[in-house]
């Protein structure tokens, strides 16, 4: 078993979910049995190998000059806000008084 | 007249020709929808506004004679995953519920600038997250072919809607072979383009080095033509590859002839079904009936491509589903009262199990500790895997393989075993991870009659040449007695 109980729960902390204590059951099953398979990797003699993060790119140019250019409208980038306030996201409250 | 039997090029010509209206048409296809999708669910939502009026400028168009686009009137679906404006766009999670996109997906918005008619959105796995389109929020799909079984995922309900002829063609995205293992399971056509092929502007991110919208459709020749209309560089995609698009019809009309196919061996062994072998095998020996040369070839990293895409992929999701949380838009949970709350319940409620997991993986394989054991692993394998296709590459011109190791399997096989269901795309990872195109072409029936798909790989960029021999098995299929 390389997860426990325990990984599960700071794990779910980092990803911002809390999880109900039977999907952290299935989850301590789930992930044992998906991380012994991904073990095979270490078959493999990587020492001499470079990473890759990226496929080939053809993106010579990806960068652009730095001029302000027209963005998405106050209203249309609010219209699918939860809660509003016709300018601003809205989000519970951060500090207590 | 039939429209389950239209192309791209049949619609055109009778809108052209005036034999039909693209008004009518798109009437024609709601109808078929509204009665035969009850019992397939491909469809989320349907936008019938937008077609009809989209529809009503090609069919003025025609009675001016104007010289028709080339997607002229034709019906397509968009796989929810590529947001359309003022279009719900849920990527088949509960957290996009309401989501109302506030711009369009440059492929999307290329596909209709061509003329093409945008019918509605379609259904597939949360997030993309799948192999059998089970892991909707909204539902299963069904397969057309045989009702029991999965479509295959995550583009289930792409390839649904093109295989029960309730849209000519479909726009899909395949991250670890979700365009063309559904594509295998509903016979129709599926094309993965090039990585950086197509601009992903628009397509709601899953794992962004993986990541590929490509077209489904009937015909190898209606996959070229949407591929010629939404290939090439995109401003809005960093990503995306300043390459000349070629024409690809043209590419099609050659001759497989002196083509090098290479047979490698890794994708022919344990685990793959004896009908689906057979059938593959047996296309393969007619292209070199053809006159293409067969040459056995290894790509001996093969084994290894399924652990290191479950690394790649989940920690690529982990990063790209944080922004899901509750402030921006999406699913908010009414229950919480502090911030850090209101994120936690809003992706607890909002996410599904999949989701979940993947997240929970993606998380651990990049949190302190694991990150060398696990992600830099796999990301050194991924190079490996990419050798043995520039290997290959340097003694063959494509290289021909099952598309995925079984025909459609039945709904709730694989439900409980994650892992098992990851397996179903054992023949379609390596292709994500070494960023090559792939194509797969329907090439023969198992005995339950369920359809059995031959998947061709390709030169990064060189679509042209998979396409030509798809088109060679789609030839030699139809001809079969």
């Amino acid at each position: 078993m390389k997860i426990t109980d325990k990984d599960v729960t700071y794990v779910a902390d980092l990803a911002n979910l809390d999880l109900t204590v039977q999907e952290r059951e299935r989850m301590v099953r789930d992930l044992n049995s998906i991380l012994d398979y991904i073990d095979r990797l270490n078959e493999l003699d990587t020492a001499n190998v470079p990473p890759m993060a990226q496929t080939i790119l053809q993106t010579a140019d990806a960068t652009r000059e730095d001029v302000l250019r027209p963005c998405l409208a106050r209203e249309a980038a609010l219209q699918n806000a939860p809660e509003s306030d016709g300018n601003f996201f809205k989000v519970p409250k951060v500090i207590e008084k | 007249m039939d429209i389950s039997s239209l192309t791209i090029a049949s619609t055109r010509a009778a809108i052209a020709e005036r034999r039909i209206t693209a008004s009518g048409l798109v009437e024609d296809f709601y109808r078929k929808i509204k009665t035969e999708d009850r019992d397939i669910h491909a469809w989320l939502t349907l936008c019938e506004e937008r077609a009809f009026a989209k529809a009503r400028r090609i069919d003025d168009l025609a009675e001016n004679d104007t010289v028709l686009p080339p997607l002229a009137g034709v019906p397509m679906g968009i796989k929810d995953v590529m947001v359309t404006q003022g279009v719900r766009t849920t990527a088949g999670s509960k957290i996009l519920g309401t989501f109302i996109p506030p711009y369009d997906c440059t492929a999307v918005a290329r596909l209709e600038a061509a003329g093409a008619i945008v019918l509605g959105k379609l259904n597939c796995d949360e997030f993309a997250m799948g192999s059998s389109n089970e892991n909707s929020a909204y539902g299963a799909v069904r397969n057309p072919r045989d009702k029991s079984r999965v479509p295959g995922g995550s583009s289930g309900g792409s390839a649904a809607a093109v295989a029960a002829g309730m849209a000519v063609a479909t726009l899909g995205s395949d991250t670890g072979g979700s365009i063309r293992q559904p594509a295998s399971f509903c016979g129709v056509v599926g094309l993965m383009p090039t990585y950086g092929r197509v601009s992903r502007y628009g397509l709601i991110a899953f794992a962004s080095s993986l990541d590929h919208i490509g077209p489904l459709a009937r015909t190898v020749r209606d996959a070229a033509i949407v591929l010629r209309v939404i290939a090439g560089h995109d401003a809005m995609d960093s990503t995306s590859a300043q390459v000349p698009v070629p024409d690809y019809e043209q590419e099609i009309a050659k001759p497989v002839r002196g083509l090098k196919l290479g047979v490698p061996k890794e994708y022919f062994g344990e685990g793959l079904d004896p009908e689906v072998r057979a059938a593959v095998e047996a296309a393969i020996a007619r292209l070199g009936a053809e006159g293409a040369e067969i040459v056995p070839i290894s790509l001996p990293h093969t084994p290894y491509a399924v652990p290191a895409y479950y690394v790649i992929a989940t920690a690529e999701a982990s990063a790209n589903l944080a922004r899901y949380d509750g402030v921006r838009y999406g699913y908010r949970s009414p229950q919480a009262r502090t911030l850090g709350e209101m994120y936690r319940r809003s992706r607890d409620e909002g996410f599904g199990a999949e989701v979940k997991r993947r997240i929970m993986l993606g998380t651990y394989v990049l949190s302190a500790g694991y990150y060398d054991a696990y992600y830099l692993k796999a990301q050194k394998v991924r190079t490996l895997l990419a050798r043995d296709f520039e290997a290959a590459f340097q003694k063959v011109d494509v290289i021909v393989t099952p598309t995925a190791p079984t025909t459609a399997f039945r709904i709730g096989e694989k439900t409980d075993e994650p892992l098992a269901m990851y397996l179903a795309d054992i023949y379609t990872v390596t292709g994500d991870l070494a960023g090559v195109p792939g194509v797969s072409v329907p090439c023969g029936m198992a005995q339950s009659g369920l359809p059995i798909g031959l998947q061709v790989l390709g030169r990064h960029f060189d679509e042209g040449t998979v396409l030509r021999v798809a088109q060679a098995v789609e030839d030699a299929a139809q001809t079969r007695p």
